[in-house]
């Protein structure tokens, strides 16, 4: 209990000294044409009239963090609405948000939260401990539709069910109740215990919302006999009220998407007036909309698209690397079913090369099923050097004749983990065959074919990869291992019981331990060779500071100052 | 006449539910569903089936087709699975984005596509009738995908005088009554934002202009020198008729005739050909939302958008021939003649 506010109140130091680093920064700095930030925070002095102009690559779903899952909607509604904590700035680590600090109990049940003292929502409306459990019991209590998993994804995937599961398969819900102890404390109840719950907090998919505006405008009207889910309230279109830097001012789908700065912020007040999202889908015509100067910066930079906006004097930004690529060795399948051939390819395969051929610059070869960036990695896991010599013994040591590899890659697709499926297969081909594989290919569309064939275990060997949504371990080793998956075609019950233990684990210190120990194993076992992590990047035109990737997408635009160009 | 026109409406029916039928079984041939396009690449088994089921996917075509008919006739054309908005809406949201787009195109293509056609035959045989017929091949082959990017780097991001993207500096803020942005920003007194939105219209114009200008300026020049050689123009000519009378009464008065009917045919190329351009300068019509919803398997929306179009499109051929039947007594007579047979 106590090493987690001790914690809370480091992280708190932490971020001061992190934000007086960023203002020193921003001092010396000719381009900024605003004060502090921290100087901001009583008013608006300082900031600028200026607007910024983001190119999207598609229009929000709806801007409510309950019913979205997708990137575009993620990153207008982390604009708008704050949740209990955040993530660091550039990184991971869970910091305080509305809460201030939080504790948890001994058994691991109840975690207290102790909220930020005079923060108001849009609508003048005060933030308190009832507001906070107003929004959880009402995604508890979602019903209909709104138990559907493609409506409220996030809390299916950390909470499990609802309060009255609809649905059989639904799992007993993670979360049992919320209380308001006193205007200042919330006191969350679980039922059981669990660590990815705190992470879990940082997404959007948790920001605390007016319950005033929530009420009025109709956040919970979905119709439709559940056939066609339709929101009807106007709340996630045109009236989102949380607590955030900016404010919702307009929204013309397909069009452009209007906030202003919140003058009344609790933190750092944004440095711009105006920040407006332009969905722009067709990649080339992002690039060229910032080139012609109608937008300011863009995310999802094409790979190919880096070195000449870098060179012709665009910023490029790179998004600490948070997925990984493998190739999966289901072994369920001969003669990946022996672990000195799954070894021997794990040698046969040259990743550097793959990496220098393939992939920009900033990507990475993993040793392990995840990013360095998350905590639980450990540094001490078996490592496959590049060795074809190796390879070749281990063939001949494991006795196996048929050395027939069914290896499949998606086409028609393009992931941020892998930007082109075919041309890593072929170099994984060559490597193969060098060391006395023969390498029989299967080619098909990513979806459904592809995809189906992968996680169903119709695949063999496959290339496929994943982006975490927050940073919590479980994200990564979690959903890959802990429940038995015919993707993989193996059973290994103790590892889903070393995961599920990692999982219930709160305290951090032996939590980092039981990840680093399931890694272990899982690079032992080899149930697939980790080939790259990429860093997806950002642009943005000179003038444009302050802008800082997170690896889960959790950007602030409050600290963005733009000056003119030219 | 009015036998006519109801004949043609008539026919209109088997032509649209044929149609319609074609397009429900193509939209479901394309791989993947709606499902996984929603729920990403580690949708579970059973959320995709949740999903199929909530939408009716599960059903049998036919079935599904017959629900789907039923509501397309009481004008609703379902509900979109990425935006969860009723395609109708979008729609009607979208259109005049599109509208505003087509028009500014077919300004362009009629405006020089006549004269250069009109020129073209009268200077018949010389290099300038030769340029034009380079010309208009070019402009019909060449890919608008191709032409729009070209454009782009030219005028917007080398020379810096045209936007890329959008139909308005976002920077702008301004309100939009009629969704016509032209028009709009002459309606809020932003005569600035009108001149703003003129400009972004520009190059996605030309490049979606190419094509029909090509085309009209080929039919103009074909059917001028068909005229040009007709006994009464030589008989005005010998009677020592001004040029400009024997241009105006008679030569272009009947030249034009076919090329108002292939003008009218491109409308409907317009509306269609404005799916790329859109995409390609990032312009907020229903062109780009039909690409996003191809992605998407978002099959309302597909189905939705390309129905009306096709629609419009055999509403306006319905048009064109109907104009062409009060013109022209002798198309009226042989269309019923053939009705009969």
């Amino acid at each position: 209990m106590r090493s987690t506010s001790v914690r809370g109140a480091k992280v708190v130091a932490l971020g001061a000294a992190a934000a007086l680093a960023l203002v020193a920064c921003g001092g010396s700095d000719d381009g900024a044409t605003q004060g502090s930030g921290a100087e901001a925070s009583g008013g608006a002095e300082g900031a600028s009239d200026a607007t910024l102009v983001f190119g999207a690559s598609a229009d929000p779903v709806i801007i409510d963090g309950a019913y979205v899952s997708d990137g575009e909607s993620l990153r207008v509604v982390r604009s708008i609405f704050e949740g209990l904590v955040t993530t660091e700035e550039g990184g991971t680590e869970i910091v305080p948000a509305l809460a201030e600090e939080w504790e948890v109990s001994e058994d691991g049940l109840q975690w207290t939260f102790s909220l930020r003292d005079g923060v108001t929502f849009h609508d003048g409306e005060a933030l308190d401990a009832e507001a906070v459990c107003t929004n959880f019991d009402r995604w508890y209590n979602f019903t209909g539709i709104q138990q559907s998993g493609n409506v409220s994804y996030y809390w299916q995937t950390v909470m499990g069910g609802y309060a009255q599961n609809e649905d059989e398969t639904l799992p007993e819900s993670l979360y049992s109740a919320c209380e308001a102890t006193d205007e200042a404390t919330a006191t969350i109840t679980l039922t059981r215990p669990s660590s990815t719950f705190l992470s879990a907090l940082s997404l959007p998919a948790f920001s605390i919302a007016s319950p005033a505006a929530l009420e009025e405008f109709g956040a919970d009207e979905i119709t439709g006999s559940g056939e066609e889910p339709q929101f009807t309230g106007t709340y996630g279109t045109e009236h989102p009220t949380g607590t955030g830097p900016f404010r919702f001012v307009s929204w013309e789908r397909g069009n452009q998407l209007v906030l202003e700065r919140n003058d009344d912020y609790w933190g750092d007040v944004a440095q711009v007036q105006n920040l407006v999202f332009v969905p722009i889908a067709d990649g080339p015509a992002r690039r060229q909309a910032l080139e012609a100067g109608d937008i300011d910066g863009y995310d999802l930079v094409d790979p190919a698209d880096v070195d000449a906006l870098e060179e012709a004097g665009f910023t490029i930004l790179r998004r600490p690397a948070f997925n990984v690529a493998y190739v999966g060795l289901n072994q369920s399948a001969p003669p990946l079913d022996n672990l000195q051939i799954r070894q021997a390819i794990a040698h046969a395969i040259d990743r550097e090369n793959i990496l220098s051929t393939n992939y920009p610059e900033g990507a990475t070869v993993p040793t392990q099923f995840m990013p360095e960036a998350v905590f639980g990695y450990a540094e001490d896991v078996t490592e496959y050097e590049y060795d074809p010599e190796r390879a070749k013994e281990l063939i001949a040591e494991s006795g196996v004749t048929d050395l027939t590899l069914e290896f499949w890659y998606p086409t028609e697709v393009s992931r941020p983990y892998m930007p082109d499926p075919a041309a890593n297969f072929q170099l994984m081909a060559a490597d193969l065959e060098a060391v006395g594989f023969t390498v029989n290919p299967t080619g098909v569309p990513w979806n459904p074919d592809f995809l189906d064939a992968a996680l169903s275990g119709g695949a063999p060997m496959y290339l496929l990869g994943w982006t975490g949504d927050f940073g919590d371990p479980d994200n990564f080793v979690g959903t890959f291992f802990q429940a038995q998956s015919p993707e993989w075609g193996f059973d290994n019950p103790e590892l889903r019981t070393l995961l599920d233990e990692a999982e219930a684990e709160t305290d951090l210190d032996a939590r980092t331990g039981l990840y680093q120990e399931a890694n272990r194993q899982i690079m032992d076992e080899l149930p697939g060779l980790p080939y790259a992590s990429t860093e997806p990047a950002l642009a943005f035109r000179p003038g444009i500071e302050g802008f800082e990737p997170s690896p889960v997408q959790n950007e602030s635009f409050n600290l963005v100052t733009v000056t003119e160009q030219e | 006449m009015l036998r006519f026109v109801v004949r043609r409406l008539l026919l209109l029916v088997p032509i649209l539910l044929g149609l319609s039928l074609l397009l429900f079984a193509w939209v479901r041939a394309l791989p993947g569903g709606p499902a996984q396009a929603l729920l990403g690449e580690r949708a579970t088994p059973d959320a995709v089936a949740e999903i199929n089921r909530l939408y009716g996917f599960d059903q049998p075509v036919l079935q599904q087709y017959a629900t789907y008919m039923g509501r397309v006739l009481q004008g609703d054309l379902g509900v979109s699975t990425t935006t969860r908005t009723p395609v109708t809406d979008e729609l009607l949201r979208l259109f005049p984005a599109t509208v505003e787009l087509s028009l500014f195109a077919l300004v362009i293509a009629v405006g020089l596509g006549v004269p250069l056609g009109y020129v073209a035959a009268r200077r018949h045989l010389t290099w300038v009738d030769s340029s034009a017929v380079l010309a208009s091949l070019l402009g019909v082959t060449i890919p608008v995908f191709f032409l729009g990017f070209i454009l782009k780097y030219v005028f917007a991001v080398q020379l810096a005088v045209l936007p890329a993207s959008g139909r308005q500096d976002p920077r702008l803020f301004t309100e939009h009554p009629t969704g016509f942005y032209v028009l709009d920003g002459f309606l809020v007194g932003r005569p600035d934002a009108s001149w703003d939105a003129f400009l972004h219209l520009v190059l996605p114009a030309v490049a979606l202009a190419t094509i029909p200008l090509a085309i009209i300026a080929r039919i103009t020049r074909a059917s001028v020198l068909d005229v040009v050689n007709e006994d009464y123009v030589r008989t005005a000519d010998a009677k020592g008729l001004a040029r400009r009378t024997i241009t105006g009464r008679h030569v272009l008065r009947n030249a034009l005739l076919p090329v108002v009917t292939v003008i009218g045919l491109q409308v409907g190329l317009l509306l269609s050909g404005a799916v790329l351009t859109e995409t390609v300068f990032a312009f907020p019509g229903i062109g780009s939302f039909l690409v996003d919803a191809i992605t998407n398997r978002d099959y309302a929306v597909v189905q939705g958008f390309i129905l009306v179009i096709a629609v419009l499109i055999v509403v306006v051929n319905l048009l064109v021939d109907i104009s062409y039947g009060l013109i022209d007594p002798r198309v009226r007579a042989s269309t019923m003649a053939g009705g009969r047979a």
